[in-house]
């Protein structure tokens, strides 16, 4: 396939007057609603968007913060109960001398969600102005956002797990803590947010800085 | 010489990620073809991919249905043993408050991973066996498409296997058969996925609806 408009800056569906379907690269006439081929709703590249990037990324952050100081699991082993937060896990595990576990968990459920956060807004930010990192680069870190945001789910599926598995009445019996709702709802709004956010802002908004 | 009038739409592809147009041009098999911008792939036919996608989400839906009715694991301490299968992790959460998370978990890990492998069937399996589409080919691989990020079998294996680091020091605790088939449900579709070229499915649907 080669471009049409091999002369900078590069002819884009919108520059020659139609408008691109992000699902299936159908091109669609401007005042089209919905893709010709695949049917999808069609969303011009407009900035506006990014208004639904920051109501998502902010009810993120608003369900990290009790899913970080509630419970996550409460434990009784022979009558006596011990109640572990987010961190109180990743503690526990490095305790035991499971270093490669806990490492895992805590990059799901800390370190993954805090770098999302940050990534997010930046790719939202820098859509507005000039950024340090070029087109290409925040690509790079859309796509790796996009991939990287589901794994923050194994702490809630880890705390299901432990809940059907270990309940031997006496002996030892774990239930799932509030926390496991809020860090869900977390994980989830975050993933809406990442998924609201068009990318054919990073190349249009390059454009725009190139003609000034 | 980009005014409107005298570019036919039909004949272009717009880069899903970029925006930039890219004339449509026979891709020979094997070779793929890239945004010259982004470098998004836009179109990487594959001898035999609408059969083998076909073939890899009905062995995938076998596998989840086989996932889901044995036993997941097995935990004994002191004399007392509990077994857990798929439907039980599901379950966990299913009292009082803890209801929706329930419902989440089981949409996550067993019902949007099986209705994406159904819908994907539904799409494809007409066109591998070279007939016309179904009525809804569409807008069952739309959704197909849509829901492919909220399908988390693959997450939920790691998250077994962190949760068996955590009660190995309270219980003995052995992989059922429903384990095995969670883990190849997880490599089946990950070559599956792997297949599925967007643009090109999406290409020959609309071709094929039409003849
Ligand atoms: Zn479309
Ligand atoms: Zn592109």
């Amino acid at each position: 396939m080669e471009n049409p408009g091999r002369t900078q800056p590069v002819l884009t569906a919108r520059g020659a007057g139609f408008v691109g379907c992000r699902a299936c690269g159908r091109v669609n006439p401007p005042d089209a609603r919905t893709c010709v081929r695949c049917r999808s709703a069609i969303e011009p590249d407009d900035p506006a968007s990014l208004q639904r990037v920051w109501a998502w990324l902010a009810a993120g952050l608003i369900a990290y913060v009790p899913a970080n100081i509630y419970p996550m699991l409460r434990t009784t082993t022979l009558g006596h109960t011990s109640e572990n937060t987010l961190i109180g896990g990743v503690v526990e595990l490095l305790s035991h001398g499971a270093y490669g576990v806990g490492l895992i968990v805590f990059v799901a459920s800390i370190v993954i969600p805090v770098a999302k956060f940050i990534a997010i807004a930046y790719l939202a930010v820098s859509v507005r102005r000039p950024a340090a990192l070029g087109s290409h680069g925040r690509q790079v870190l859309f796509e790796v956002v996009e991939f990287i945001g589901r794994w923050s789910m194994i702490d809630v599926f880890v705390v299901a797990i432990l809940s059907a598995l270990v309940q031997l009445d006496f002996a030892a019996a774990i239930n799932p803590g509030a926390a496991a709702v809020s860090f869900a709802l977390s994980v989830a709004f975050t993933m809406l947010a990442a998924q609201s956010f068009d990318p054919r802002l990073i190349w249009n908004a390059n454009e725009r800085v190139q003609v000034t | 010489m980009s005014s409107a009038t005298t570019i036919d739409p039909t004949m272009l592809t717009a880069c899903p990620v970029c925006d930039a147009l890219h004339r449509d041009q026979e891709v020979p098999p094997h070779r793929t073809a890239r945004c010259a911008r982004c470098g998004t792939v836009l179109a990487a036919p594959r001898s035999g991919a609408m059969t083998r996608i076909t073939m890899l989400a009905a062995t995938a839906l076998i596998l989840m249905i086989a996932a889901v009715l044995f036993p997941f694991l097995e935990l004994s301490a002191q004399g007392l043993s509990q077994r857990a299968s798929v439907l039980d992790a599901v379950l966990a959460f299913s009292t009082g408050l803890m209801a929706p998370l329930s419902l989440a978990v089981a949409f996550l890990i067993v019902l949007l991973p099986a209705a994406r492998y159904l819908a994907i069937l539904y799409a494809l399996a007409p066109m591998a066996l070279g007939w016309h589409p179904a009525r809804h080919a569409i807008a069952a691989f739309r959704w197909a498409e849509r829901i492919k990020p909220w399908a988390m079998a693959e997450i939920f294996i790691i998250g077994v296997a962190v949760a068996l680091v955590k009660v190995a020091g309270l219980a003995r605790v052995e992989l059922g058969p429903a384990f095995w088939a969670f883990a190849a449900l997880v490599v089946v579709t990950i070559i599956k996925d792997n297949y599925i070229c967007r643009p090109t499915v999406w290409k020959t649907l609309e071709e094929r609806s039409r003849s």
